[in-house]
């Protein structure tokens, strides 16, 4: 039983990480080829590093997840307080389910709403471009905001709520006491939130490819494009890039989040001991 | 002060909202006036990889137009390039009236739809005289009659790709092969209902762009009878699986044949023949009606048909080109190698009968439907 169970977990290792490490092989491959190994180069990483679109659409596709990603936190954040906070529980279940709509709702509907909206407010405006950064960028907002509503509102839900109270209680404004007693509380959820933004906006094909505008194509938009022909090894040296630089940053933040859990150990037991 | 809040998150929004619209519009009002010192703007619309850019030392196009334009005109201009992967998403994206290109290069038949649809500018050759090399076998051509609109870019001639290591020599001809039953397994067919039927048809003789329904049946009953001997229904995967030797014998783009030949595995021999009759394409640079700055894209069509950009284009896509300049240039024939050349170039006296008569045009709405239907058919069972 055990054997089979460490197969089966074998199996959804190789199953999950299998293509990630052909795409690794090959962006070291001498030729264009993804069936013939013809030797060890960093040919295509040169490529990359002077393909000025690309770098250009990786610069566009980081700048927009990371405004988004900053902007649907803050705003994720202020919402889940809001909602936390009504008193008439109908209208609680009202605006939670209100805001899960964008999340489950097809990215295809939302996209293509987004863009027609767009485009009406332009054609109000006056405007030939209606499509910018900035309206891909309230896009992103747009569906990036219920996951954090989604993580942040649990933690408030958790939290005491006579924390608040005892700050407000001992002078604190309220504006105060949320940054001083609440946000340290929910600070995890608003973290995940803010991490599970950025990657959603990161990756969000659909969505971007109905909100972009003229001369801002964001990297999975042009890795699309490319498909009239075969996209190009430098692809996967780009994915092999990025793929690193993801392992490390959780690596990193895995790390980090143990230590805080250590750390908050420690402080409760000595917390446990002084008091008598 | 939740209201204060509230208010301020909105304000900024709307804010960034204005002030994207509001750059977006200074730039298209400097694009208008070429008279001001600012940097004037051009969009290009253009399908993925499709344009020398820069990649493994070749000829950089968009910056090198920049470059020429600047010190031509002493006025510096911003390129921006965006890509598209089919006709159909360059077709929404401009028909919504959500973006402004300048330039676009999209098929023959997306062409007569959209010079249909009163999307397309007529163009001011007087801006473009390097027309001139465009030979006379791509004026006049169905999807642009009084040539108003249109100047070409590249075309391409669809053909058979065989594996000559799998393939007997005696076999390789005309459409048959893809029926061939000694092959079975190993074929491939395109995973598109427009090619995939145009292969039938050519095969039995119908005309591709019939209204007749009964002519379609016939087509997708030859595709159901080579169902057993497939072995994929593909599109750009026919690259690693005929490279490979995984498949023996898959019909594509003579361009295209020669990205697959230059990566060929070890044992395998591929080779590549025009079947009669076969499919045309031609993809023509236009300006669309939401231009912002048609004489800026008319010089811009006119250096990509000047000698460089002409040349570096046609030898990075591989695709032929129609423009004189390229094909008769001894530099671009020596880089390609007289077999590349025949192979690219297969006869020019004909073309345009055949391409009147054999490129596909647009169906009207109930073939379409009809044929969409027949393809799933083809797909599932």
């Amino acid at each position: 039983m055990k054997t089979l169970s460490r197969v089966f977990t074998g199996l959804i290792f190789l199953f999950l990480f299998a293509p990630i490490a052909i795409l690794l092989v090959f962006s070291f491959n001498e030729t264009k080829s993804l069936s013939v190994f013809a030797g060890f180069s960093l040919k295509w990483y040169r490529e990359l590093l002077h393909d000025q679109n690309t770098l250009d659409s990786v610069r566009n596709t980081l700048m927009l997840a990371v405004s988004a990603m900053l902007i649907s936190t803050v705003m994720g954040t202020a919402a889940s307080v809001g909602i936390h906070r009504l008193r008439s529980r109908a209208l609680r279940r009202l605006l939670n389910t209100v805001t899960d709509i964008p999340m489950t709702n097809p990215d295809i509907i939302t996209g293509i709403s987004l863009m027609l909206m767009f485009v009406f407010a332009g054609w109000l405006f006056g405007l030939a471009n209606s499509l910018s950064f900035w309206t891909m960028l309230i896009a992103h907002v747009t569906f990036c905001l219920p996951y954090v509503i989604l993580q942040v509102l649990p933690k408030l839900n958790q939290m005491d709520p006579a924390l608040p109270e005892a700050a407000m209680d001992l002078g604190c404004t309220p504006l105060r006491a949320f940054f001083k007693a609440t946000l340290p509380e929910i600070f995890p959820g608003v973290l995940t939130g803010a991490i599970m933004a950025f990657t959603m906006s990161l990756d969000d094909f659909v969505i971007s490819y109905f909100t972009a505008g003229a001369g801002f194509q964001t990297l999975p938009i042009r890795i699309y494009n490319m498909t009239k022909k075969t996209v190009t090894p430098k692809m996967y040296a780009l994915a092999t890039i990025i793929f690193f630089v993801i392992l490390t940053l959780l690596l990193v933040s895995n790390l980090t989040d143990r230590e805080a859990a250590e750390q908050r150990k420690k402080k409760t037991i000595k917390r446990k001991g002084t008091n008598p | 002060m939740k209201k204060t809040i509230a208010t301020l998150l909105c304000a900024g929004l709307s804010a960034a909202l204005l002030a994207g619209c509001g750059s977006s519009d200074s730039s298209a009002g400097a694009a208008s006036s070429s008279s001001s010192g600012g940097t004037l703007t051009l969009n290009v619309y253009n399908w993925g990889e499709y344009i020398s850019d820069g990649s493994e030392d070749s000829y950089d196009t968009v910056r090198e137009f920049e470059n020429w334009y600047q010190e031509t005109y002493g006025q510096k201009v911003r390129v921006n390039y965006d890509t598209y992967a089919s006709n159909e998403d360059m077709y929404a994206k401009l028909s919504a009236g959500a973006v402004s290109y300048d330039v676009v290069i999209p098929s023959d038949y997306m062409i007569a739809r959209m010079a249909s649809e009163g999307m397309l500018l007529p163009l001011d050759f007087g801006n473009i005289p390097n027309y001139a090399g465009i030979d006379d076998s791509f004026r006049g051509l169905f999807y642009d009659p009084d040539n108003l609109y249109t100047v070409p870019y590249a075309y391409g001639i669809v053909g058979v790709i065989y594996d000559a290591n799998q393939v007997d020599e005696a076999d390789a001809h005309g459409w048959e092969l893809m029926w061939n039953e000694k092959y079975a397994g190993r074929t491939l067919q395109f995973n598109n209902p427009r090619d995939a039927f145009g292969t039938a048809m050519f095969k039995l003789g119908i005309d591709v762009n019939t209204t007749d329904k009964a002519e379609w049946d016939r087509a997708k009953d030859a595709l159901m009878e080579q169902r057993p001997l497939r072995y994929g229904l593909v599109m750009d995967e026919i690259f690693n699986m005929m490279e490979s030797g995984e498949a023996a014998i898959g019909p594509y783009y003579a361009g295209d044949y020669f990205t697959m030949a230059d990566a060929q595995a070890e044992g395998v021999d591929l080779r590549f023949y025009y079947p009669e009759p076969t499919n045309y394409y031609i993809d023509a640079m236009c300006i669309p009606t939401c231009c912002q700055n048609k004489e800026l894209a008319e010089i811009f069509i006119n250096f990509m048909l000047s000698r460089d950009a002409a040349v570096a284009n046609a030898e990075y896509t591989y695709y032929a080109s129609p423009n004189r300049t390229v094909y008769t240039d001894p530099e671009y024939l020596d880089d390609l190698g007289e077999d590349t050349i025949a192979i690219l170039y297969p006869g020019m006296e004909s073309f345009q009968e055949n391409f009147n008569r054999y490129a596909f045009r647009n169906l009207d709405a109930e073939t379409l439907d009809y044929l969409n239907t027949l393809w799933e058919n083809v797909k599932i069972n």
